[in-house]
């Protein structure tokens, strides 16, 4: 058992997995996800206390409880796949291989940022990983993942796209138009709804009657799985396996992530609606809790691993929170360029 | 050259950049087998294939965004939008996605809508609208309505070079009815240049669309019966518009009219009448005037739908009263 894993930048580590084409996972692979989704849990724990601090301005979203699901579905990507993620899908960021220090500029609405101070938090494209972060209106961004994939189909890439969306966010008319045309014309589209039980206040007996959000892919005559959104190992082979079908041209698999939303819609929302007997029964299925039980009972994950992980991501981001602070905001007359392309 | 509908010099532009351009497609609805609602692509599905002229599922925002997307990675997709009416449905796709995308990502969004608009055709009120004015007041979208079949070919090939989203309003009235010269070669109409349909010295039109036929007809009974000397400018692009060519006119005249079929509120032609009243303010020897529908949801009733039209005789009596003024 190796002392430590020598980890490289997380876009070396998303270009070269070797076991990518493999349905299970290799103890080196759960412990590079492991990796990112602690990364991602300690990162989304310092855009809190940022906020709290007045350094980010606006608002700030967790993924709290969503880490599995981000982390486990990204993980089965190739370098010349799409991901569309949502707000509580930084994880995913990381996975595709986005740097610790262009997440938080960003958060930081910097100049140097990767949207430049016009947009913050997730909301940022990077063509060159093929992240195209979304927009505030919910399930906007899945037609134009679709019609990422249409291109794909039509240039003959076998690249695939893969993007996610909310239990409230499923009711919401794009979402519906966008099955109805990748599952007619075959897209290579993984859609993967993220029932974490509420929409802002609403709970989820409040948006739908049906028992399983996936029953709505038989509406659209496609595959559609109800999984466990805690269990990386569940997320990464259903996953997995609709990103296969999608390569192979057989088109569009609905997945729906069953989590909890462990913090409130934003950090200003202190979510007092939530039962509380609710938030005690899903804490006890943390998916940081689980991988870190599963990898040191099969003793992958030693105390030194797991503190030599803990060292470099805490030092990670206290570097780019560093780098951030000192990075000035763009020029003020930078608002009135860039409209159009030249 | 040759003489060609309004209808077909559409389809010779587009044929031809689809010619030149294999990432040029297009989506929408009834276009590939069917040809399109007005044949403006019929042929095309035969000669291209169904890899290029895609008949796509009843689904505004899906086409909208799904172009939007396609443009995003590279393609250049033609998007129609069966009648401009419907295009409130995909309303949020254009706004949201496609006008924002250079501002906050600096990636270009090559993309073009079609977009079968305008009234006199007794389409009532979803089969009639001129939408432009939504869409001139989103930055990041560029707008575009010809209307003689030379513009209609050079603006189409300009759209779809155009690194950004460009809305063309292609008049549905206009279609069969009119008729020009059109190069059977390759030529562009820059996108943002007006022109100059008829010279004249006393009164400038600002106009588009349908209406330039309308202000040209106004121009020669105001010529023939009165004397009065009409100028008729063609915008051509709504977005980016050519304001030197309109203060440039007011200037020599000082009385201008602006009209549009769009209804008269928040259409565009206060916009233009702003830029007007504050860059030639000293020229004009009369109010600026403008001429538009009425305030209403397009009627369809044939009387109803002639009083909420602009119409020749409304601008000629416009036209008269700056001419005394």
């Amino acid at each position: 058992m190796p002392a430590s894993i020598k980890l490289k930048s997380a876009r070396v580590v998303a270009a070269h997995r070797p076991n990518a084409g493999k349905q299970h996972l290799s103890h080196d692979e759960l412990l590079q996800i492991y990796y990112f989704m602690r990364l991602t849990r300690e990162f989304e724990e310092s855009i809190i206390t940022l906020y709290r601090q007045g350094k980010i301005i606006g608002g700030a979203f967790s993924g709290n409880g969503n880490e599995a699901t981000a982390v486990g579905s990204a993980f089965c990507l190739k370098i010349e796949d799409y991901l569309f993620p949502m707000h509580r899908d930084l994880g995913a960021h990381f996975v595709k291989g986005q740097t610790v220090r262009n997440l938080m500029l960003q958060h930081l609405g910097r100049g140097n940022s990767p949207a430049r101070g016009r947009d913050g938090t997730g909301h940022y494209a990077d063509s060159s990983l093929r992240i195209y972060g979304n927009i505030s209106h919910l399930a906007a961004m899945i037609p134009v993942a679709t019609g990422v994939a249409l291109a794909s189909k039509l240039r003959k890439e076998k690249s695939v796209v893969m993007t996610y969306i909310g239990d409230g966010g499923s009711n919401v008319g794009d979402f519906h138009e966008s099955l109805a045309m990748c599952s007619v014309m075959k897209l290579p589209l993984v859609l993967i709804v993220e029932n974490n039980q509420y929409a802002y206040s609403t709970p989820i007996a409040k948006q739908f009657i049906v028992e399983k959000i996936s029953d709505r892919a038989i509406g659209y005559g496609i595959p559609g799985f109800t999984i466990d959104g805690t269990d990386v190992d569940e997320v990464y082979a259903v996953s997995k396996q609709a990103v296969d079908r999608a390569r192979r041209g057989d088109g569009p698999t609905l997945i729906e992530s069953v989590t909890m939303r462990m913090h409130g819609h934003s950090v200003n929302d202190g979510a007092e609606y939530v039962p509380k007997k609710l938030l005690d029964k899903w804490k006890k299925k943390d998916p940081l809790l689980k991988i870190e039980k599963q990898l040191e009972d099969k003793k992958i994950l030693s105390r030194v691993i797991k503190s030599d992980y803990e060292r470099k991501i805490s030092e990670e981001i206290q570097e780019a929170i560093q780098f951030a602070l000192e990075s000035p905001y763009p020029p003020a007359g930078d608002a009135a360029v860039g409209v159009f392309a030249e | 050259m040759a003489v060609v509908s309004y209808i077909d010099a559409i389809s010779m532009g587009l044929w031809e950049e689809m010619e030149r351009d294999s990432s040029v497609f297009l989506l929408g609805e009834d276009i590939g087998e069917y040809g399109g609602a007005f044949k403006v692509t019929k042929g095309f599905l035969n000669h291209f294939g169904s890899d290029r002229v895609i008949d796509s599922v009843l689904a505004e925002s899906a086409i909208l965004g799904a172009a939007t997307g396609a443009a995003l990675v590279g393609m250049k997709p033609v998007a129609e939008m069966q009648f401009a009416d419907f295009v409130t449905c995909g309303f949020n796709q254009l706004v949201s996605n496609s006008a924002t995308m250079h501002y906050r990502w600096n990636l270009p969004v090559p993309m073009v809508v079609r977009l079968p608009s305008g009234a006199g055709i007794h389409g009532g009120p979803f089969h009639s609208r001129n939408p432009e004015a939504w869409f001139f007041h989103q930055p990041g979208l560029k707008l575009v309505a010809p209307s003689t079949p030379y513009d209609a070919k050079g603006l189409i090939k300009a759209a779809i070079r155009d690194p950004n989203p460009v809305l063309y309003f292609e008049h549905k009235r206009l279609y069969r009815h009119i008729k020009g010269e059109v190069p059977n070669d390759d030529f562009v109409v820059e996108i943002g240049k007006g022109d100059i349909k008829r010279n004249g010295r006393d009164i400038s039109v600002v106009t588009y669309g349908s209406v330039v036929h309308a202000a040209l007809e106004a121009a020669d009974i105001l010529e023939k019966q009165d004397g009065v000397s009409v100028e008729v400018l063609d915008l051509r692009s709504l977005m980016p518009f050519d304001k030197e060519l309109i203060l440039t006119s007011v200037r020599k005249t000082g009385k201008v009219l602006i009209a549009h079929e769009d209804t008269i509120t928040g259409g565009i032609g206060g916009e233009i009448a702003a830029l007007i009243a504050e860059f030639a303010f000293q020229s004009l020897d009369a109010p600026i005037k403008r001429v538009g529908a009425i305030d209403t949801p397009t009627p369809f009733a044939p009387t109803l739908e002639e009083f909420f039209l602009p119409t020749k005789e409304k601008i000629v009596t416009a036209l008269r009263g700056l001419a005394a003024f």
